[in-house]
């Protein structure tokens, strides 16, 4: 008896792999950013890899963290530098990926019916993976890191009634120290990261149930599955496979030759609850969120109402975006916010670096309301569309 | 008759189960409440960081024309005994010739330093700068120095504790 055979009768592997991949039939009509999906697992392996080595000899103490992570991981550990680098690049690149996933979610309406929980649930996982690496942040202890945190939790202070006090909840303490950062270690280690891991697990079964939406935004009924698709497994991941490679090229080029982007020098001088940096700034993959945040620099409330209301509206696109078309391909006027979309969110991000005076604040301003505007476009976009379909119906 | 009876047996049997389900889910819900509870609890601040949440300090200690630093919530609190060449502001004086402000400039949280020759707070970062009642009279900071909650107590003032003279201040 083959050790296959023996492991099917007793786990119905077999049925398992034809469900997971060798029958779960991808889409032909597709392109190239329908890979960034398996690259996003792909990063999530090498985070965590590389996380696991590095809190080998990572100490969360206030009084310890820094020398840990700059003196002996960085000089005194064989090869640390290489772990710590690879995962500080790959939490950039993550985000790099994660937008381009979403990007491509949006234009092509991959987020509608019946796909709904597919988004919801790759919406959490955006959320989620902010948090870790916003945890993940303060555990160096060096300036920004401190001032970050500091910063992003006195937020909660204008939360009414609760705020101030919630804020020493958070940290701990009345400012942030030690306790902040042995609690923020334990949810970046443990926690978050098993979260990720199982809402992963949810989001590529949600996928297989619905299939993989295409270029066309085209339904694939059960019986042409097999006509019009490929099968995940080797098929598809054949050609994945060689993408993976052309990513895992740029990569390591980052990680060995520019490395510096995602290591900011203000980090490196030890935290000082005493000292602010003149210019606090978080990582770029937050700076368009940080804009809109700034953008209404008339008010502080609306501003804080803005960045919060940035991170979560995004969430609700199946219900904003109802147009009956589902791929941006076949909707002209929707190109036309989706690509406003796509600019704006660069030039928030460049904004988010520059000082907020000026004639900058007056763009950012400007930048954050567009931000909005796209997503309120969309019911209005749906409405035409529905119309113009129905008004073609008769003629 | 025979139906009946069962059907009669089986209402009974529903209504314990139910009561059973009940009574698990409630006891359940205790538990899972306790626990959140307990796990709201492992975040407080521990006892030795509320025990900074107040200070106390004799501001008799301090000579007319001195300025002394306190920490108060990891925050530096300045303490200054006023002499009569410096700005009054009796709304911003604690018992009488005392400026008590947080340390912190209020443009971008840097430390100032006290110019003893200029009589005022002179902040590194940015160049801002406040009068002896830590009033900003140059720069950018956009408000005064912040006055820390306080209660007096004879010399003795509590920071961290709100008494009416620091309600009157703030009033006012």
């Amino acid at each position: 008896m083959r050790f296959i055979d023996w492991l099917d009768e007793r786990l119905a592997i077999r049925q398992l792999i034809k469900v997971m991949m060798t029958e779960y039939y991808v889409p032909k009509n597709i392109n190239f950013l329908w890979s960034f999906g398996v690259l996003i697992v792909l990063m999530l392996v090498i985070l965590i890899i590389s996380g696991v080595f590095l809190l080998m000899y990572y100490k969360p103490d206030a009084n310890l963290a820094f020398d840990s992570v700059n003196k002996t991981i960085m000089m005194d550990v064989a090869y640390g530098w290489i772990f710590r680098h690879v995962h500080a690049v790959g939490a950039s690149i993550m985000f790099l990926l994660l937008y381009v996933h979403m990007a491509r979610g949006i234009y092509y309406g991959s987020f509608k019916p019946p796909r709904e929980l597919v988004w919801l649930t790759g919406y959490v996982l955006f959320v989620l993976m902010s948090a870790t690496a916003f945890t993940g942040y303060l555990l160096p202890w060096g300036q920004m890191s401190y001032w970050a945190a500091q910063t992003i939790t006195t937020l909660f202070e204008k939360i009414p009634f609760i705020g101030p006090d919630l804020v020493i909840w958070i940290r701990g303490h009345f400012i942030v120290e030690d306790p902040t950062l042995t609690r923020f270690f334990a949810l970046h280690v443990v926690f978050l990261p098993l979260l990720l891991i199982i809402v992963t697990a949810v989001h590529l079964y949600a996928v297989r149930i619905v299939g993989s939406n295409n270029e066309d935004g085209e339904p694939i009924p059960k019986e042409e599955k097999k006509k019009k698709g490929i099968p995940f497994w080797p098929v598809f991941m054949s050609k994945e496979f060689f993408v993976m490679a052309v990513f895992l090229t740029f990569f390591f080029f980052l990680v060995f030759f520019h490395y510096e982007f995602a290591m900011d020098p203000i980090n490196f001088i030890p935290a000082d609850k005493l000292q602010t940096p003149p210019h606090i700034y978080p990582e770029w993959y937050f700076l368009a969120y940080y804009e809109v945040l700034r953008g209404f620099f008339f008010s502080q409330n609306l501003g804080l109402i803005a960045f919060v209301l940035s991170m979560f509206i995004a969430m609700f696109l199946p219900w904003l975006d109802r147009s009956p078309i589902v791929s941006g391909k076949h909707r002209p006027l929707f190109q036309i916010a989706f690509w406003i979309f796509v600019f704006d969110f660069v030039f928030l991000t460049i904004l988010g670096k520059l000082p907020p005076t000026g004639l900058y604040a007056w763009l950012g301003l400007i930048g954050s309301i567009i931000f909005f505007a796209f997503f309120f476009s969309l019911p209005i976009i749906s409405r035409i569309e529905r119309k113009q379909l129905e008004n073609g119906g008769k003629k | 008759m025979e139906k009946e009876e069962r059907m009669q047996e089986n209402n009974e049997n529903m209504s314990r189960r139910d009561f059973l389900l009940y009574t698990m889910g409630a006891w359940a819900t205790v538990g899972v409440g306790y626990a959140l509870y307990a796990m709201y609890k492992t975040w407080e601040p521990l006892p030795e960081v509320m025990a900074q949440a107040t200070v106390e300090f004799d501001l008799s200690t301090v000579k007319p024309g001195e300025l002394k630093v306190i920490s108060w919530r990891g925050k530096p609190v300045f303490i200054l005994h006023k002499t009569e060449d410096m700005n009054e502001c009796p709304n911003r004086t604690v018992a009488g010739h005392y400026t008590v402000v947080i340390g912190v400039c209020t443009h971008l949280g840097c430390i100032p330093n006290w110019e003893a020759d200029k009589k005022i707070w002179h902040c590194p970062c940015h160049g801002g700068e406040y009068d002896a009642c830590g009033v900003n009279i140059f720069g950018p900071p956009p408000r005064p120095l912040d006055i820390p909650p306080f209660k007096l107590k004879g010399n003795v003032i509590v920071l961290g504790e709100e008494g009416p003279e620091y309600k009157k201040m703030i009033s006012g």
